[in-house]
């Protein structure tokens, strides 16, 4: 079961940081969502892997982990997940702003243009104010 | 004295305070809805100010207790100290818990001109950003170091994007994708570190550490190295900072001056695990790491001096200035000499301070070409002339409207110029490190400690690291002298016919506060020095806060021992 666990940790995280690297928006809130369910696995095996264990202490059993599964990281899980489902939203939320201001899903708001087949939307015209001076002196 | 009675008795649970106080303002901003933005407006001052209050009071309790015991343990759960949640506050808790309280008046009624009219929700984002920076500074245990941090960010994500816009809105995306990546790190790191030494709580990891077998070594440092990496995500360390500037220039004044605390919450996160996991008593992991900060903090340092020197851009030079702040202390912290240490803790109060103010006048500077916004003055400039002009000369195009469309304009203070020009000069010489601010005595006490190492006097080797930091340090400060001239003879000498600004009292009331705070440092040097050099001390033999975390014992049921509930 570590070897499955292991693997399945090590699939999700590494499609994670690779989507993450790439230059759209949607492929980044995809890889950062396999990054944390990566991360959530991981801080759930930390607490050790038992088949039939409860995370509850028995009656007439000495309370040590050969007893029962450590209920900590559950909780620790159980917080994570919902902090990153929270900024995960928020993330879509700037995500969907940003492509409307600037009618590209490239994270950097500008389709590169080095002619790699990509339509290019109209990027530097449509652009709002500001973005060609952050350009210049940036 | 009664006050000092008073605190006495209220004291365990004021430790608390920082935290409910903001959580119950923004529950009741929420609850007034958005329009009634002077309501909220008073309520954020009202709330930052009983903030700073219950700051001063907590540093004063701790001065109180003195000795190496200045630690408060606070059980919010009446748990006992390793399962359920501690707040301890000590020296340096209680210091940046000050720092961060003043920032936070600052920056609300900065905002409180018109700032806060500028999007939804600020009160309320503003005072939970205020909590998870009070919370992270707090708390005593890992994951809930990890909460703090994600409310803290989370609120920092909308704060960053009030106002909108799209400079913000894209710096926002990678700022938000980062933070993302490093939340995920330090959970890692957390689980690692849990899954090894079996605990969450600091204070109880730090005794499990020297016992740990040698075969789990690797595990712990690999652990305390990835969360290493989401702390440093959060203090700037190059090459973690590229979404800095961009970020920090592009948010709202009052926003970014806030921000200028975030860095060094990454730096104090930094401090207050490395210095309790690995002090220099802990056997085969002592000081594990070090040399590596030092490097980070040389490496962050110089490129923080490369882009001041760079940009041309008055906003991201102080965003550049936050950077060489946080490298200046990761280099000085990594040393792990508390005499250093101290030094830089001093650094910290009073660079962040000026950082905050520069942020803030930034935007009052800028103004100064906002007023001159008429078609006129883009035709008027000839062909010729044309490259005279550096590129944030020009009109910028995004001015920041208020709901009523109105520009900027207030009531004209006298010399506002003279003002704007006066503070400007402060903090230069204060991020460049110039007698007679704050900024110099820092660098003097840090740079005096880094080359006596072994005391004033005596011989004794000095690392080449130690070099390096003094020859960065002093062409640091020579550079962003350089650059802060440039800039304070761009705006303020170049004559370009311009009117003089008009600004808002309750705009310059912050910088001022700010500003008068630094100069405050360097008067009561000696003390403050005295506090911070305690501080160091504390921290790097970190026994006696070990001790009393982990010797607090839960309050009794009233019911148990037979006694009333109302014992005070």
């Amino acid at each position: 079961m570590e070897l499955i666990l292991a693997i399945a940790i090590g699939v999700l995280g590494g499609s994670g940081v690779w989507l993450v690297l790439r230059p759209r928006t949607f492929q980044v809130l995809m890889g950062l969502s396999l990054l944390s369910y990566a991360v959530n696995l991981f801080i759930f095996a930390m607490g050790s892997l038992f088949h039939d264990r409860e995370p509850i202490v028995q009656p007439g059993l000495l309370p040590n982990l050969e007893h029962y599964t450590d209920p900590l990281p559950q909780a620790l899980v159980l917080t994570a997940i919902v902090i990153g489902f929270a900024t995960s939203a928020l993330f879509l939320v700037v995500l969907l702003a940003s492509r409307g201001l600037s009618d590209t899903d490239h994270v950097d708001g500008e389709e590169p243009r080095d002619g790699t087949g990509h339509v290019s939307i109209g990027s530097a015209a449509a652009s709002p104010s500001g973005s060609s001076d952050e350009g210049r002196s940036s | 004295m009664t006050l000092a009675a008073m605190l006495k008795a209220s004291m365990p649970h004021l430790i608390v305070a920082p935290v409910l106080l903001p959580l119950v303002t923004a529950a009741v901003m929420l609850l007034l809805g958005d329009t009634r933005r002077p309501l909220k407006a008073a309520l954020n001052v009202l709330s930052c100010v009983a903030g700073v209050a219950i700051a001063i009071a907590l540093v004063y309790w701790v001065q109180q207790l003195g000795g190496p015991q200045a630690v408060g343990v606070y059980l919010p759960g009446n748990w006992p100290v390793p399962y359920g949640i501690v707040l301890v506050v000590d020296r340096l808790s209680a210091m940046m818990l000050l720092l961060s309280s003043v920032l936070g008046l600052a920056g609300v009624l900065y905002a409180s001109a018109r700032w806060h009219k500028a999007g939804v929700h600020f009160h309320p984002l503003f005072q939970l950003q205020l909590m998870g920076l009070y919370g992270a500074f707090l708390t005593a245990d890992l994951f809930n170091l990890f909460v703090f941090f994600e409310i803290m960010l989370t609120a920092s994500y909308g704060l960053l994007l009030h106002g909108s816009g799209w400079a913000r809105v894209r710096s926002g995306l990678h700022y938000i994708a980062m933070n993302l990546m490093a939340s995920s790190m330090f959970l890692i790191g957390v689980a690692m570190l849990y899954g090894v030494t079996g605990t969450l709580n600091m204070a109880d990891m730090a005794i499990m550490v020297p016992a740990i077998p040698e075969d789990d070594r690797g595990l712990l440092h690999a652990g305390a190295a990835i969360l290493a990496i989401a702390f440093l995500v959060k203090a700037a360390a190059w090459p973690l900072n590229f979404w800095l500037p961009m970020a920090y220039s592009s948010a709202s004044a009052p926003v970014s001056a806030l921000f200028a605390i975030m860095t060094k919450l990454g730096v104090y996160a930094i401090l207050r695990v490395w210095t309790l996991l690995f002090p220099a008593d802990a056997g085969v992991s002592a000081l594990f790491g070090g040399p590596v900060l030092v490097g980070l903090g040389l490496v962050t340092l110089a490129f923080g001096i490369i882009g001041v020197i760079a940009t041309q851009h008055l906003g991201r030079t102080a965003a550049f200035c936050a950077i060489v702040s946080s490298g200046t202390l990761l280099a000085a912290l990594g040393f792990g000499q508390p005499a250093v240490t101290g030094g830089a803790l001093y650094y910290t109060l009073g660079s962040t301070l000026a950082v905050s103010a520069f942020f803030l006048l930034v935007e009052l500077i800028d103004r100064t070409r906002e007023v001159e916004e008429h078609p006129l003055y883009v035709s008027e400039v000839e062909p010729d002339d044309a490259f005279a002009y550096p590129v944030d000369l020009a009109p910028s195009r995004d001015v920041n409207l208020d709901d009523d469309e109105q520009a900027l304009f207030g009531r004209a203070i006298p010399a506002a110029m003279a003002f704007l020009g006066l503070a400007f000069i402060a903090c230069a010489l204060t991020i460049a490190g110039l007698p007679p601010m704050a900024g110099f005595v820092g660098k003097v006490v840090m740079l005096s400690a880094l080359l006596n190492p072994a005391g004033f006097g005596e011989q004794a080797p000095v690392s080449a690291a130690a070099w390096v930091l003094l020859a960065l340090l002093v062409v640091g400060g020579l550079l962003t002298t350089i650059a802060m001239s440039r800039a304070g003879a761009r705006y303020f000498w170049a004559t370009h016919d311009r009117p003089t600004p008009r600004l808002r009292f309750i705009e310059t009331l912050p910088i001022a506060l700010l500003l008068g705070l630094v100069a405050a440092l360097v008067w009561q040097a000696d003390a403050v020095l005295r506090y911070a050099n305690a501080t160091a001390r504390g921290l790097h033999d970190p026994k006696e806060y070990i001790g009393t975390v982990v010797s607090v014992r839960p309050v009794p049921s009233p019911h148990a021992t037979g006694e009333g509930g109302l014992r005070r």
